[in-house]
């Protein structure tokens, strides 16, 4: 439902707050993002370095780390996941109520990054689970953390309730449960999701 | 602290048929290291530890390290009979010719100590142990019941190696999952197969990347 | 996941092993299997211990490893000795400056290199602050186990962030600082630097006062901490236990001291050593090596020779040392951290290996908690001080 915005202005002046259903919920939620108190390498140092006092992290409603999936909104991968951790991953994501959302942060999260080459090294979290905002970097700066929720925060306003793309929560079909990879005997099985990521094509 | 020969030598006098080998390392920083047999290892390790001169009761570090089987070339020099004419004639002569022998050698794995002393303060000693051969006689003593220090590393070269320690307390995989069948450390390990996606490949990652992708291509037009 | 089951090894044959001793459950004997990890606030990391339960006892505890392993070994036998630098700042990411003064050491034994006086000042100077900010926030974390939740670790990251200003100037990053390099230093620090760093040194001895004050006297520090994981002497040392967690147990090994590396022999400091290798100990230790560290800090800022900061001989790019091999070990703030070279003449190590001290720290880590309560269990873990990039490598 679209609100006419100088009408809304306008109103606002006057001291009349007018809003509607759905940014009035996308507004709440964004502001209460609770992250999950998960740190897996290099970046989890970052990302306690951007809760602290300078960067300080509860400006933006998120301070509240869960230590419990099931009591979290947001997970951040803050740091390589490994073939080993890979499984573990998936199935505390599974755990999570939905809406739920994932910020991948640093090179290795992306793509596996400088560590792409180990042979433990999973080559992106993208590969199980769906990943809501990417932050480049190795490790990304406290202020890169802060545009990354900026960025989701956006991300939730923007949400509509209805249609094609409304949130998970509200979609009573749609994919709650991730199939959780399985350890094999030389490599995860499988090596992806096909579900979730698709080959990119490379273009040059 | 004594010298590499000295301490050689007593070893030699306290446990008799430790095979103690020099290895000299010819790099600047001249860490020359003793081979101990595989046999009484655990009775050199508990010499070295217990000896009131040497004292190395603090065992640092302990690594695996794989040497590939390899072919050496060598030039000898072979004395043959051959048959000449010689002015006509039918002789045997006696001829040196050179001549480039191949000489298989087996690869080995090895496993390195690094022993210090708390009580005197000085190291390092390098000690190794050499494996008969890198698929089935590939065991070694383990030293823990020496240095509880080793436990933790033994596992660890098991685990990314294979050298199996008899007598260690508790040999399982460390760093990698249980189910895993293959030892990654070893030179001739290969990577699994996850190559779908390579946006900046070069030297064998572009090999295996090109590999995969023919392999895509090979199933696709199967079915 | 594992298919390990919980059992306690008996070795009859291995007489005189030094194996953590037996507990047998009281009571009726109902035990409880717990895996705590690799997901847990108070783990560090991804890091999993399978503990064994007799109410509220631990009687039994393994420590499982791996969940961050990242091949570090078996990439630097790809790359180039230059290019594993940047990787060593990965290991133990608390610390990047120390994993790069270990590495440049072991690949300078190897080729035989000589590092100027002012890189050598510098790389002491680096290292002492590193050392600073690791134990403080060392410190603020144990607190937070302890149920102090954030004010101690917030004080330590405000001084943290000080230090890594300093960092920052000089090397370009935060945390992953890349700063060393076979015979010296990548950046010669300018005059204000070096101010700089002085004037926030001095300001970090009222740091240590304000958190000796709010910490050290403290009643639910002393009871939590004090008589808890108890870690013998003659133990630490048979299980290689280094750095301040030995020192805590009353080694005296520092191999600053012992192996004169670097220039520490020109300055005057101290090595504190505990009595009783229990947590508060430990703690104890930690304090007061963050004061010898200012200490080193101000003699070693207060005479900084100029000339070059790297050994003109050396080349950093494309470096193919002699066929041979190398250990090099410093004292690292979690204990000694050292680098094992083999060269076959190529332009990368046939082996490149990595003694991480945190990882055989943890050899101990069930000899210490058999017998306390599963929550000091977490405390204990805590005090090893462990930084998984190092621990599984």
């Amino acid at each position: 439902m679209a609100i006419d915005q100088e009408l809304k202005i306008e109103m606002g002046k006057q001291g009349v707050v007018v809003t509607t259903l759905q940014e009035l919920y996308n507004w709440g939620r964004k502001s209460s993002v609770w992250p999950m108190q998960f740190g897996l390498a290099c970046c989890a140092i970052e990302m306690i370095a951007t809760t602290m006092a300078r960067y300080d992290l509860a400006r933006f409603g998120a301070e509240v780390f869960r230590p419990s999936p099931r009591q979290a909104d947001l997970m951040i991968i803050s740091g390589t996941v490994t073939k080993k951790m890979a499984p573990q991953v998936v199935r505390l994501y599974n755990q999570m109520g939905e809406p739920r959302y994932v910020i991948a942060m640093g090179a290795c999260a992306i793509s596996g990054g400088p560590f792409k080459q180990g042979y433990n090294v999973l080559k992106g979290i993208d590969r199980y689970i769906p990943v809501d905002v990417h932050i480049p970097g190795c490790p990304p700066r406290p202020e890169a953390l802060l545009q990354a929720f900026i960025t989701l925060q956006n991300k939730i306003q923007a949400q509509p309730l209805t249609g094609p793309n409304r949130p998970r929560h509200l979609d009573a079909e749609a994919q709650g449960e991730f199939p959780v990879p399985v350890q094999g005997e030389h490599d995860l099985e499988p090596t992806s999701n096909p579900g979730v990521w698709t080959v990119p094509v490379v273009i040059r | 602290m004594k010298t590499i020969e000295e301490i050689q030598a007593a070893i030699e006098a306290a446990v008799p048929g430790g095979e103690v080998t020099i290895v000299m390392n010819p790099s600047p920083a001249a860490q020359h290291s003793l081979l101990v047999g595989a046999g009484k290892a655990v009775a050199v390790a508990k010499f070295l530890r217990d000896d009131a001169e040497l004292a190395l009761d603090f065992c640092s570090n302990v690594t695996g390290v794989d040497w590939l089987d390899r072919e050496i070339a060598e030039k000898v020099k072979v004395t043959k009979t051959v048959t000449k004419t010689v002015d006509g004639v039918e002789q045997q002569v006696e001829e040196t010719v050179e001549e480039t022998v191949k000489r298989a050698v087996p690869g080995y794995l090895e496993c390195v100590y690094h022993l210090y002393s708390v009580a005197k303060k000085h190291g390092p000693v390098v000690i190794r142990m050499r494996t008969a051969n890198r698929s089935d006689m590939v065991e070694l003593p383990s030293l823990t019941p020496i240095w509880r220090g080793a436990e933790f590393q033994e596992r660890e070269v098991f685990d990314l190696y294979g050298i199996v320690f008899t007598g260690h307390p508790d040999l399982r995989r460390i760093l990698m999952w249980d189910e895993f069948k293959d030892h990654p450390m070893r030179k001739d390990y290969v990577l699994p197969d996850d190559f779908e996606y390579e946006p900046t490949p070069h030297d064998d990652v572009l090999k295996r990347a090109e590999a995969h992708r023919a392999d895509v291509a090979q199933e696709g037009a199967a079915q | 996941m594992s298919s390990w089951t919980l059992q306690q090894s008996t070795n009859e044959h291995l007489a005189g092993w030094n194996r953590p001793q037996v507990i047998k459950p009281e009571g009726d004997g109902e035990v409880l299997e717990v895996s705590m990890g690799p997901h847990h606030p108070s783990t560090h990391g991804v890091f999993r211990m399978d503990v064994k339960l007799d109410g509220e006892k631990v009687i039994g505890l393994k420590p499982v490893f791996g969940y961050l392993h990242r091949n570090h070994e078996q990439l630097g036998e790809k790359l180039s000795y230059l290019a594993i630098m940047p990787y060593t700042d990965r290991l133990d990411y608390f610390c990047s400056l120390s994993n790069n003064w270990g590495y440049a050491m072991a690949v300078e034994k190897l080729a035989g290199l000589e590092v100027p006086e002012r890189a050598d000042h510098l790389r002491v100077i680096l290292a002492e602050l590193t050392r600073f900010q690791n134990h403080a926030s060392w410190i603020g974390f144990l607190a937070q186990e302890m149920g102090a939740s954030g004010t101690p670790l917030m004080y330590a990251f405000r001084e943290r962030e000080k230090i890594l200003d300093l960092f920052e100037e000089l090397t370009g990053s935060r945390m992953m600082c890349n700063y060393m390099r076979f015979g010296g230093c990548r950046v010669d620090p300018t005059a204000e630097w070096l101010s700089e760093t002085r004037k926030v040194v001095q300001g970090l001895h009222k740091f240590v006062d304000e958190f000796e004050n709010l910490l050290t006297g403290n009643e639910i520090l002393m009871s939590r901490t004090q008589g808890v994981g108890v870690l013998s002497h003659d133990l630490a040392v048979n299980a290689s236990v280094s750095g301040p967690m030995a020192r805590a147990s009353g080694v005296n090994y520092d191999i600053r001291k012992v192996d004169h590396y670097g220039i520490y022999d020109r300055f005057n400091f101290r090595v504190p050593l505990g009595e009783h290798g229990d947590i508060y100990d430990r703690y104890m230790v930690r304090v007061l090596e963050i004061r010898e560290s200012l200490s080193i800090l101000e003699q070693a800022l207060k005479s900084v020779p100029g000339g070059p900061i790297l050994d003109p001989k050396a080349k950093s790019r494309g470096i193919r040392p002699k066929a041979g091999e190398a250990y090099g070990r410093i004292e690292a703030p979690k204990g000694e951290l050292g680098f094992y070279l083999i060269s076959d003449g190529a332009g990368s190590p046939y082996r490149y290996r990595i003694r991480p001290p945190s990882f055989i720290n943890l050899t101990v880590l069930e000899d210490m908690c058999l017998g306390h309560n599963v929550a000091d269990a977490i405390l204990i873990l805590g005090s090893v001080d462990i930084v998984l990039g190092e621990v599984d490598r």
